[in-house]
């Protein structure tokens, strides 16, 4: 009974049911990552210049907006 | 007040960000992960600012919604957009870390699943914002009041299912361990912060102006 678990666990152990991650992979399949490490730098400066360009955008939107609902306002008694 | 500390607090930020890339070049390699581990000073102290947002949506929200308080709502909005913002980039920067630290781009572990349905909680809370029409803005309190009991949720999810995702234990243990990389973490997480106050000063004072314009509208139709 202990040869057949044994034998059992030892065919578990040759045959796993998915990717085995390899060690000591040569340098070339190696993913590099100063690219991600700049990626990602670069793209939290890209998010914080157009999120600020959208405040920026829509406070200007309001603002003419003000303007042109105060033009209106004093230019209506005239007529 | 604001007004007067806004190009202040606006210089120091952005002193503080411009020397951020040369302290974060400077400090040491970490031994298993070596340079993409980089990108963990922005990426935790995108969630530190992600955090302080969330609180002030979700206090704002409740005072909202049982005091009634315009300025509170505003407050709601604002912190609602940033947490959108600051998870948007919370969620790249790790996916860009995991693609080489886990081999992958991305991974349904409980933190960063968790972490996605967040961002998207406060989604949800701006699309009924913008498209919910008259009264929305209570329901949307309430979205922002369960988005932020969530929070705390996904910052101890990472302890109750161990997966892939690194625990708590990590940042808590960096002082001792290494502690350039916890000064960094520090300041980098100062400057979020400072960040994250600034973003919300400029975006709260874009609901005033729309406020106010709502109420110009009211007087020139009466």
């Amino acid at each position: 009974m202990g040869v057949l678990a044994s034998m059992f666990f030892a065919l578990q152990q040759q045959t796993p049911d998915g990717f085995v991650p390899v060690t000591g992979a040569p340098v070339t399949e190696q993913i590099p990552a100063a690219p991600l490490v700049m990626a990602s730098y670069a793209f939290f400066l890209l998010l914080m210049v157009f999120y600020l360009w959208t405040i920026w955008r829509r406070i200007g939107k309001v603002e003419g907006e003000m303007q042109a609902l105060e033009r209106r306002q004093s230019e209506s008694p005239k007529r | 007040m604001m007004k007067k500390i806004f190009l202040p607090l606006a210089l120091v930020t952005a002193a503080m960000f411009a020397y951020a890339p040369f302290a974060i070049n400077n400090v040491p390699l970490e031994s298993t992960m070596l340079l993409v581990q980089k990108i963990f000073y922005f990426h935790f102290a995108t969630w530190m600012a992600l955090t302080a947002v969330i609180a002030v949506c979700g206090v704002s929200s409740l005072i909202y919604l049982f005091k009634g308080s315009r300025a509170a709502d505003w407050y709601a909005v604002a912190s609602a957009e940033l947490v959108v913002v600051f998870g948007v980039f919370g969620l790249f920067s790790g996916s860009l870390w995991g693609r080489k630290a886990w081999g992958v781009w991305w991974q349904w572990d409980a933190r960063v699943t968790m972490a996605t349905m967040l961002v998207l909680v406060f989604l949800g809370y701006l699309m009924v914002r913008k498209y919910g029409g008259p009264g929305s803005e209570k329901l949307a309190a309430a979205m922002g009041i369960f988005g932020a009991a969530t929070a705390p949720f996904v910052y101890k999810s990472v302890d109750w299912w161990r997966t892939i995702h690194p625990q708590t234990s990590v940042v808590r243990t960096l002082g001792d361990k290494f502690p350039a990389a916890w000064n960094l973490v520090l300041y980098c997480s100062a400057a979020f912060l400072l960040l994250a106050y600034l973003l919300l000063a400029a975006r709260v004072r874009l609901e005033a102006m729309r406020s106010e314009l709502d109420r110009m509208y009211l007087a020139a139709e009466d």
